[in-house]
């Protein structure tokens, strides 16, 4: 079904205006709707939580929280942990979406089923089947011990958690930078060529900058996930490594929804930081990315 | 599990779209249950309701502070909920549950006069709880992996363990066992007694393999650690799978344990409820219960009933009088010792001095 | 030859990393003893007690008619609102779109109890219906993410250049534009599809006490140990849905390849 679209040049006008644009506006209104619902409304939720006690008076004391030693170097390990991650699943990730495009698969939708498929079983299952692998008795090390290589005993660092992070979210990595190469006009890159570029100036100076949007997307969808996450530290990390995450999750399960709304608030406002910065290396782009 | 319920329920789904929280009421009656996860024989449930007619809708907490928001906040409305001792007492100061009317729970006869008694500590009278489950808290350790064999709480502070010792990730029972090594009450209100167990604790954690609660067992099983905090009716299952592995409750004493069937004030049907005790309390169910979960059970009647001798006398199941003696049950603390726990705890899980 | 094998490795490589829990899984679905750290020896019986397992297949149902249902609806919404977003002048959509990656920056846990706090400001009960609308919350920006790209690499000149040829413009959105964001939408709804499976936390802070989906089974399980039926369930799905996936490949396949340069 993919194969008889037409070619067309991704280089021309980048927001497409359709005709009838008053038309395509009714289009927003169920979506304005659901998102006034469904966001906007519990965001509000949130943020008068965050800002009251529990006796319903006005405080900044929740969002102070985060000054304390236990809760800025929980931010901090997150996104020291988040970053290393998000680098490795791009390192990970560009070079194969290239092959993968180079390929020419019969169909590009089978790609997307093999990358997608392993999230079929449950996330919390592989997560601790990544234990049976990497724990000190486990298959990894038993197969090292049968090399006779030394063991490695990861299980419960900050390795491990990196390893699970990566191992998690680099579909969301592939998949946009996947299917933003495969649009690319194979003309324009022909085009370089002839005019006497070689390969990587090909690559600098036209793929990479057209494969961007991809790009922006794939580190949004890894690197806020993995910053925010609770259940990957707490399962490989055997608990002793604190994200930010775990803290929050901490302060709802024990019902202090006041001040884990307020912490909630500082990681927003801090992710929200992070993907400004991002947009500004990014304004072709504006649109794929966050703000 | 047939074609007319997997259409119903793509029905209910486009249907309570449009039109929101319709169809799923019907008039039968039903019975909330809210437990510890896999805490019940499946099977029983399912007695229950032939007997009975009540529908059962169980849902399952992991701990009890866990559960504790979701009566205080009112998000659902349950008929039986099971927590542990100090939260019971917690959730009856705050007037968060109704009284039991005993009439009505008949089989309260076979539960031991023992375990009423120790009861009173929580629930003074006995007038919101019946026990359900009861245990200790001990050490299980690998007899294959340490030197000799283990009596005190100390193993878990020696260096000689490092990265061979798995704690137990609960804040009550980590500083219960560090305010037992140290010789102070585990329910210490002395804020320099707990800041002493905090030291200890966190000159624990380099040596710590990892903070754990349900992982424990497996970890045990395949050998990962040499020793690991357990609650006991774990131990006969984990022994069970791994010979090697021996259960014990230190000398320096621990926590003895008990959770039970409690009503909140907001449930929908009490009589239900009282129902749902009673046959939770009937010596076949209770004897069904424990053979499933392995947790010591305060029904006398049915401890009378277990076939198996060496589990019916087991030390683990059900402990001497001795070890009982050195063991202490949980109170609540109120709610600014209990923040100072938590942040206390907070700073020893992560990791700064 | 050697470039080629490199290809091949490294593909080898990035898939072995991806599956190989999955295999770790499919293993112990086989095996004997309940628990996950030893091997008992080989056995079926985790599949013929799935069947009996009342929970396990119930939990199994509302996740699959979740996921379907809240990722159909989401798609729908969110390419619309694609559509209507990259209609827009530059200061609304970006406002737009600000609004619409809320959920994926936030933290689920975030997300999930600011909508429980909601349906429990409106006195609304926490069941099928609370978690099928959380779903579909967090699934539009996934549709809508795989939408937009393919928006943007569109060129307008074919849209006008069909209706230049005669074709109505409702015509030629159905013959033009949409061929060619449909790869964009199939990804959307699978990714959406997928998320809705895969999902914990939302769910579990917007469900109630009379549903279960896999996840919050699973998670309830963790506390005796995960019960093999779970991992013998997720090798079926695992094992339907790579079926499904051959025999869908092979019919495209042959019509296709014709076609392919």
């Amino acid at each position: 079904m993919n194969d008889t679209k037409p070619k067309h040049n991704p280089l021309l006008e980048r927001g497409l205006m359709l005709p009838n644009a008053n038309r395509m506006k009714l289009f927003s209104f169920p979506y304005i709707l659901w998102m006034a619902g469904f966001i906007i409304i519990p965001l509000i939720m949130i943020l008068f939580y965050g800002m009251t006690t529990s006796e319903n008076r006005f405080t900044f004391a929740n969002l102070a929280m985060i000054a304390e030693p236990i809760n800025y170097k929980a931010l901090a390990l997150a996104l020291l942990l988040s970053i290393i991650s998000t680098v490795i699943c791009l390192i990970l990730a560009y070079p194969l979406s290239i092959i993968l495009n180079n390929i020419k698969m019969k169909s590009n939708s089978l790609i997307i089923f093999i990358i997608i498929l392993p999230m079929w079983m449950n996330f919390l299952l592989r997560t601790i089947a990544w234990q049976n692998i990497l724990e000190r008795t486990g298959i990894l090390n038993t197969l090292l011990t049968f090399l006779h290589l030394p063991t490695l005993n990861i299980i419960n660092t900050p390795a491990a958690i990196i390893l699970g992070m990566v191992y998690n979210y680099l579909p969301f990595m592939i998949l946009p930078i996947y299917n933003v190469l495969i649009k690319i006009d194979q003309d324009v890159v022909n085009a370089a060529r002839d005019l006497g570029a070689n390969s990587l100036q090909t690559f600098i100076k036209i793929i990479f900058p057209l494969s961007l949007p991809g790009v922006i997307s794939g580190i949004t969808m890894v690197f806020v996930p993995s910053l925010t996450t609770f259940a990957i530290s707490s399962i490989l990390g055997g608990s002793k490594i604190v994200l930010m995450g775990n803290v929050i999750e901490q302060q709802f399960t024990l019902g202090n929804w006041h001040t884990g709304s307020g912490l909630s608030l500082v990681l927003m406002i801090f992710v929200l930081l992070c993907m400004a910065i991002l947009s500004k290396y990014d304004k072709e782009a504006e649109g794929s990315s966050i703000w | 599990m047939t074609m007319k319920k997997l259409t119903l329920l793509i029905a209910l789904a486009l249907c309570g779209l449009l039109f929101t929280g319709c169809g799923s009421k019907d008039s039968s009656q039903k019975v909330y249950v809210y437990n510890w996860g896999e805490y019940i024989d499946p099977e029983v449930l399912d007695l229950f309701e032939d007997e009975t007619g009540i529908k059962v809708v169980y849902d399952e907490f992991q701990v009890n502070e866990e559960m504790y928001p979701k009566i205080k906040e009112n998000a659902v409305q349950y008929d039986v909920v099971c927590p542990s001792d100090y939260m019971i007492q917690k959730m009856i100061q705050e007037d968060l549950l109704a009284e039991i009317d005993f009439s009505k729970i008949p089989n309260l006869s076979n539960i031991d006069q023992a375990y009423l008694d120790s009861a009173q500590g929580f629930d003074p009278g006995n007038k919101y709880s019946v026990p359900y489950c009861w245990g200790t808290v001990g050490i299980l350790y690998n007899k294959t992996m340490v030197d000799e064999p283990i009596d005190s709480w100390g193993a878990l502070f020696d260096e000689k363990y490092s990265g061979n010792i798995l704690m137990m990730d609960s804040v009550r029972d980590a500083y219960a066992i560090a305010l037992r090594y140290l010789g102070y009450d585990l329910n210490s209100t002395d804020r320099n007694q707990i800041q002493e167990a905090t030291k200890l604790l966190q000159s624990q954690y380099p040596l710590v393999q990892a903070y754990v609660v349900d992982q424990v067992r497996d970890k045990m099983i395949g050998g990962e650690a040499a020793i690991g905090v357990i609650y006991s009716g774990e131990a006969i299952y984990t022994k069970r799978e791994n010979p090697d592995l021996e259960y014990v409750v230190p000398k320096e004493g621990s926590n003895v344990w008990i959770d039970g069937w409690v009503i909140p004030k907001n449930c929908k049907s009490k009589e239900n409820a009282e129902a749902f005790i009673n046959f939770m309390c009937r010596p076949d169910i209770a004897l069904k219960n424990f053979e499933y979960i392995t947790y010591s059970t305060p029904n006398k009647t049915a401890r009378e009933m277990i076939t198996d001798e060496d589990i019916k006398n087991s030390s683990v199941a059900f402990p001497d009088q001795s070890v009982l003696d050195r063991c202490s049950t949980f109170s609540y603390l109120g709610a600014d010792m209990e923040a100072f726990y938590n942040d206390e705890w907070n700073k020893v899980k992560s990791g700064i001095k | 030859m050697v470039k080629n094998f490199f290809k091949r490795f490294y593909i080898g490589i990035i898939l072995l990393f991806l599956y190989a829990p999955i295999i770790i899984l499919i293993i112990l679905s086989f095996n004997k003893s309940k628990s996950r750290a030893k091997w008992g020896g080989f056995t079926l019986k985790w599949y013929a007690e799935l069947f009996q397992n009342d929970d396990i297949m119930r939990a199994l149902y509302t996740t699959l008619i979740l996921a379907f249902v809240s990722a159909l609806i989401a798609t729908i919404i969110g390419t619309a609102g694609a559509f209507a977003i990259n209609a827009m002048k530059k200061t609304p959509r970006v406002i737009m779109l600000g609004i619409t990656n809320i959920p994926m920056l936030n933290a689920d846990i975030v997300t999930g109890i600011s909508l429980m706090l909601l349906f429990v400001a409106l006195r609304f009960s926490l069941g099928f219906t609370s978690v099928l609308l959380a779903h579909i919350t967090f699934n539009i920006p996934y549709v809508l993410l795989s939408v937009m790209p393919k928006l943007k690499q569109l060129n307008p000149n074919t849209f006008e250049a069909a209706q230049d040829l005669g074709a109505s413009p409702f015509y030629a959105f159905f013959k033009v534009i949409l061929p060619d964001i449909f790869p964009g939408i199939i990804s959307g709804y699978f990714l959406a599809f997928t998320m809705s499976l895969d999902d914990f936390v939302i769910t579990y802070f917007t469900k109630g006490p009379e549903i279960n989906t896999l996840s919050t089974k699973i998670y309830t399980e963790v506390r005796k140990g995960i019960k093999p039926e779970i991992y013998a369930l997720s090798t079926i799905m695992f094992t339907a849905i790579l079926l499904l996936l051959i025999i869908a490949n092979r019919k495209s396949g042959e019509k296709n390849i014709p076609l392919r340069k």
